[in-house]
């Protein structure tokens, strides 16, 4: 039997995280994100696990990588500056192929800008925040549902491809109060052990095994470039080069079995729209107000932002001359989408900033301005 | 080598800082390879096995045989 | 058969000789945590998890001891302790760091980590500079030292971080310098039984880049000078500051009975079950 509960999205995602078998959360009060921490705050400790309010969000992401690498599953949530803080220890945290859970509530920046207002300009700082070459996992949630969905689903994909996974909300989708639906069961992953000490934790496969602190494997771990055993060989070319292409291949190359996408009206579709997050609840009302004046919108909601779900978007622009891309930023998706169709599909940016959202009208008049 | 042996310096390791030199109370130690920079024990019969020497030496060089009973 | 050095047992073979100059001071502080390890009756590191940041003191336990480490980003290692101890209570958790690491870009961790009285140990390597980078000024350089980054001298009073640590009430403190390896050797052993948060700073000679700098001709140089120039702690209260200018006060500055952060947070569990 289900449990069905009445959440704000934030709510949401702490309970999804407690699903997941998360043990540890590590953070620092910031709005909009604080209801996470302050759930986790009595949540916690009531499941056994380890709660910390943290002296900065570098604490914060830093003993998340400890308690991972002590074998916990392992989260914090921040916010807009917080975020930023936070990326040094993310790039950490790829480089040494750590399991764990960032979520970003975006806020409307730059520095402390709108601090309680909604925007979506953390999309390219998620996927580009650190120096060096590196790939990880961002999700998208549009609804309190995925925020409790797409925690757990970070978890798994943490766990099973070794790497940080942010799950990149919204204050629009954090504070939104909605009926979440709690399954009976849920599937979790868990990540595979080094059984042997002759295995390398670091190597040898594109996702290799992991041993843990405490475990007795005289495991060396650190962010500096290292062979398949750990070992540091910051001056040689090949072993830095093998070790930052297969940290991007066991992303890239699993592409298809990290995308979650929805499609909708693809097949005969006068206009396209890519979105994601809180943009894409007023997509879907827009959709509707448009079919009443009889024009289908062809519309590709993004849960999986990075890697780029980038056949859908392919599709998408095989089969409309326009695409517009609603967000809440003055262009960082349509960028992507732009570099996706190849100029297949003229893509058209509707941005809007200062923390309101885009409204369903808004997206409609686009529309109609462009089918003009 | 000889049995009567207290003091084993290993060359592999040695970077001939000279810290052991200067502080065996006993000038056990002098250097062998001026090049190399690696130091050799000359005294054994002096050294009376404290074993500082073995602490000093950051290079995990030396080896002092215990004393009996400890 | 050739006798090996004691702390070989706790080393990795293939990592030596260590990378670290000749006559470093790092070199002495493996030998005096190891010893002490060995006297508390380990006969390996199965028992420790170590945590270090960035620079030269950072390579002491990643990649030369035997043992589970984590090699951190520059002034993270207590903040990744922190996660380490509370997933794994039952280990003792060893940072290991240089003044820049420790004191400088990371000191928010270490009051923090004292504060809470998080029972881990950390050992702060002071050879008053950032060596790995170079030479530059940290935050126990002495006042008017040449370095890099202060080229007409210093004209900042160094941290006492032993002072800082006992205000933010730790459980322990001490320190000393590599001269003095039996005191030292004996205080490593108080620390890691210690429930408690326990720092110990230990004046190290650095003598490529600091000693040389300074006018120092060999690493034994800096040993005698560390002799000459400390004051035990009891005999420092008699004497004026003027006095204590160019001196480093040794000894044990804090040790008290207090309960630590685990255990606190053990209480947090149990207050949250029995609500349920
Ligand atoms: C965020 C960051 N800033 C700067 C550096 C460069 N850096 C590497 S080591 C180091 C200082 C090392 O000094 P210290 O911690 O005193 O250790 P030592 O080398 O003297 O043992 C610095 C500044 C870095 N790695 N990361
Ligand atoms: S102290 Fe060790 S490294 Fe230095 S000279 Fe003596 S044996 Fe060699
Ligand atoms: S054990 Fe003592 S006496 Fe013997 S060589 Fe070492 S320092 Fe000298
Ligand atoms: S630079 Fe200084 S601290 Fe670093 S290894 Fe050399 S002597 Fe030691």
């Amino acid at each position: 039997m289900n449990n069905v509960y009445f959440w704000e999205g934030n709510v949401a995602c702490a309970e999804g995280a407690l699903i997941a078998g998360c043990k540890f959360f590590a953070g620092y009060p910031i709005t909009p994100q604080s209801e996470i921490l302050d759930r986790l705050a009595f949540r916690m400790p009531e499941v056994g696990g380890i709660f910390l309010q943290m002296e900065d969000e570098l604490a914060a992401i830093n003993s998340v990588i400890g308690a991972s690498w002590a074998g916990a599953k392992a989260m914090t949530a921040t916010s807009g500056p917080g975020f930023s803080l936070m990326q040094e220890g993310i790039g950490y945290a790829i480089m040494t192929e750590t399991p764990c859970v960032i979520v970003n509530v975006q806020r409307a920046g730059p520095s402390t800008g709108q601090a309680t207002r909604c925007a979506q300009g953390d999309f390219m700082q998620a996927r580009w925040g650190r120096h060096g070459d590196q790939m990880l996992i961002v999700l998208a949630p549009n609804s309190p549902q995925e925020m409790f969905d797409l925690t757990i689903d970070a978890f798994n994909l943490a766990e099973e491809y070794r790497t940080p996974v942010i799950l990149l909300s919204d204050e629009f989708i954090a504070h939104m109060q909605e009926r979440v639906e709690v399954p009976s069961k849920v599937n979790l992953i868990s990540r595979r052990k080094l059984k042997d000490i002759s295995e390398a934790p670091f190597g040898g496969s594109l996702i290799p095994p992991i041993a843990s602190l405490g475990d007795d494997f005289n495991i060396l771990v650190t962010g500096s470039t290292h062979d398949e055993y750990g070992y540091r060989k910051t001056a040689d070319p090949i072993v830095h080069d093998r070790l930052v292409r297969r940290l991007m291949n066991k992303i890239l190359l699993n592409a298809d079995k990290i995308k979650r996408v929805e499609m909708q009206n693809l097949d005969n579709a006068d206009i396209g729209i890519v979105s994601y997050g809180g943009t894409s609840r007023s997509v879907y009302e827009a959709s509707d107000l448009a079919n009443e004046k009889g024009i289908i919108i062809g519309h590709v909601r993004l849960k999986t932002l990075w890697p780029p779900p980038e056949k859908e978007i392919k599709a998408l622009a095989e089969r409309v001359k326009v695409i517009i891309v609603p967000e809440m930023s003055l262009g960082q998706l349509s960028l992507e989408v732009e570099r996706i169709v190849e100029g297949k599909a003229e893509v058209i940016l509707l941005s809007k900033i200062g923390g309101l959202p885009i409204t369903p009208h808004e997206i409609l008049s686009k529309i109609f301005e462009v089918l003009r | 080598m000889s049995e009567l042996d207290k003091v084993f310096v290993d060359e592999k390791l040695c970077k001939g800082c000279g810290i052991c030199i200067n502080i065996c109370p006993y000038h056990v130690f002098t250097v062998k390879d001026e090049l190399k920079g690696i130091v050799t024990p000359i005294g054994q019969d002096k050294c009376t096995q404290c074993g500082i020497c073995e602490i000093y030496c950051p290079d995990f060089a030396i080896a002092i045989v215990p004393k009996k009973g400890m | 058969m050739i006798l090996k050095h004691f702390a070989r047992k706790y080393l990795r073979e293939e990592v030596l000789p260590s990378t670290f100059c000749p006559g470093c001071g790092l070199g002495i502080i493996i030998n005096c945590f190891l010893k002490a390890v060995e006297e508390l009756g380990y006969s390996n590191l199965n028992d420790f998890i170590f945590c270090s940041g960035i620079g030269c003191t950072a390579w002491i336990p990643s990649p030369h001891f035997k043992a589970d480490s984590i090699h951190t980003l520059h002034g993270r290692a207590v903040a990744v302790a922190f996660g380490v101890k509370m997933v794994r209570p039952e280990h003792h958790v060893v940072v290991f760091g240089g003044d820049g690491d420790i004191a400088g870009i990371g000191i928010g961790h270490l009051i923090h980590a004292a504060k809470r009285n998080l029972e881990i140990v950390v050992i702060m390597a002071n050879n008053f500079t950032y060596a790995m980078t170079g030479g530059q000024l940290s935050p126990t350089t002495p006042f008017e030292s040449l370095t890099l980054t202060s080229p007409y001298g210093n004209i900042e009073k160094p941290l006492d971080v032993v002072k800082v640590i006992d205000a933010a009430g730790a459980s322990f403190a001490a320190r000393w310098t590599t001269y003095h390896i039996i005191p030292l050797i004996r205080t490593i052993k108080t620390a890691i039984k210690k429930n408690g948060f326990s720092f110990i700073e230990v004046v190290s000679q650095c003598p490529t880049i600091y000693g040389r700098r300074a006018g120092f001709k060999s690493a034994y140089d800096m040993l005698k000078y560390f002799k000459e120039h400390s004051v035990p702690i009891e005999k420092a209260k008699n004497m004026s500051d003027e006095e204590l200018k160019d001196k480093f006060v040794v000894g044990i500055f804090v040790d008290r009975e207090k309960l630590g952060f685990t255990s606190l947070y053990k209480q947090v569990i149990n207050k949250a079950r029995v609500k349920l």
